[in-house]
């Protein structure tokens, strides 16, 4: 058992794409929370094989597109400060900003980093140690746990040169607000599988109990999304609103207890603000008291001036699932993975970027 | 930011272990799975193992997906 292969086997896919057709009667719209799936729907071709009654709807799930343009603005403006030296997931580089992007801030001489782990940001802090190295914390409940211990590990090794620039967000919450705008009219959420392997699945019980929605927390594979497909279609079909849970192998209902209490042992829940969806309440996390000495808003005051939406950008409105990427007049003319204007088509997993490469001219 | 690959872990020395796919080894922290065990798989995410996963669980589920397949080739028989 590798856990890839199995999950791929054409002929399983086959009959679980007959079962689904088999079951789908009524038009329903479902809605892929989280950017790996929609890289991994449109990769393996999942939407052309399903029936024109499923609509598959990509949502907030890329953390890249949903951080706040005011939150990029103060991360390229600290670049600025004497002697920092900023690190980053490699895909925000790119991300513009109201007037700069992290990319051409390096370009002009600051000090920005990309980093595939925290680890690595705390060794830069090590080599360091008389330059204030921060680490620009975007990401959900699956990044959050790894950069609260990567504090944890400074805190014990008392590094004191290691910085956060806390923009986590929670992904429940955002998807509560999504459905409370009402305008993208969902009959079924295929749940983050990753995340949910830290909260747990309970955390979805909210949708069958509050929107008579149901969820199906699904794996990356083909035979794992079609089988969360299929578990959609057929609750919906039976009338039953529940969350089910196909991805077992990597999701319990209790989640990932340790990663949970590293994750509030550093942070505490706050309000965050979402691009696309504005301020959410409870969404995000800030440093509990005890820690706020690794906080970068504590540490550096930054004026980043006033923040600019770029204009004709429907990023806003893809993150919500209320438009699709072919109805942005950039899309493909202007805006493309070379030349970016929004962060969807910056990011790996943002919904334009993979509709450019992977959908063709016939979307 | 969620592209997460089963990685077998080989060994382990303090909380880290020694991961491997495809030939290929890395080193990644167990600071959130500290229950991990040589052999098992575990999901990694930024360098951290954020989950481990059940075997059990997935051979149950790979026969779930058998048995859908089975049922619809039988009623393609009856219908076809």
């Amino acid at each position: 058992m590798k856990y890839l292969d199995e999950f791929r086997d054409p002929a399983l896919a086959a009959a679980l794409v007959q079962n689904i057709r088999r079951r789908s009667n009524r038009p329903i719209r479902i809605m892929e929370f989280c950017g790996t799936h929609t890289v991994s729907i449109f990769k393996h071709g999942i939407r052309q094989l399903l029936p024109p009654a499923i609509e598959m709807l990509s949502g907030p799930g890329c953390p890249v597109c949903v951080t706040a343009n005011a939150d990029l603005d103060w991360a390229i403006t600290l670049t600025g400060e004497p002697e920092v030296i900023l690190t980053t997931f490699g895909d925000m580089l790119r991300v513009p900003g109201s007037r700069s992007s992290l990319e051409k801030t390096r370009a002009e001489g600051a000090d920005v980093r990309v980093v595939y782990s925290t680890l690595d940001a705390l060794q830069i802090a090590r080599d360091n140690p008389d330059r204030p190295v921060v680490f620009l914390g975007i990401g959900f409940e699956t990044t959050a746990p790894t950069i609260a211990a990567s504090v944890l590990q400074a805190e014990a090794e008392e590094v004191t040169n290691y910085y956060i620039l806390s923009m986590h967000k929670l992904t429940p919450p955002a998807t509560r607000a999504i459905l409370d705008a009402g305008d993208s009219r969902l009959d079924g959420i295929i749940g983050p599988g990753h995340v949910t392997t830290v909260i747990g699945s309970q955390a979805w019980e909210f949708l069958p109990r509050d929107y008579g929605i149901s969820c199906a927390i699904t794996g990356f594979e083909p035979l794992d999304i079609l089988q969360g497909i299929y578990a959609l279609v057929d609750r919906i079909e039976a009338g039953q609103r529940e969350v089910t849970n196909v991805y077992s192998r990597s999701v319990r209902p209790e989640g990932n207890r340790v990663a949970l209490e590293h994750m509030y042992k550093v942070f505490e829940i706050c309000a965050a603000d979402w691009r696309g969806i504005g301020e959410v309440p409870a969404s995000g996390l800030r440093f509990r008291e005890q820690y706020h000495r690794f906080d970068a808003r504590d540490r550096f005051e930054v004026d980043p001036g006033p923040t600019l939406e770029p204009s004709e950008c429907l990023c806003g409105d893809v993150i919500r699932g209320v438009k699709t990427p072919p109805e942005c007049g950039l899309f493909r003319e202007v805006c493309t993975p070379h030349h970016p204007v929004g962060p969807c088509m910056v990011s790996s997993e943002g919904t334009c970027a993979a509709y450019y490469l992977y959908a063709g001219e016939q979307d | 930011m969620c592209v997460a690959i089963p990685l077998l872990v080989k060994s382990i020395e303090d909380l880290q272990a020694e991961v491997e796919m495809g030939g290929v080894t890395r080193v990644v922290s167990l600071d959130l799975t500290p229950e991990a065990k040589v052999g098992d798989y575990v999901i990694v995410h930024a360098g951290y193992a954020i989950g481990i996963l059940d075997e059990e669980e997935a051979l149950e589920t790979l026969e779930l997906f058998r048995q859908i397949a089975d049922l619809t080739e039988g009623e393609d028989e009856v219908s076809g």
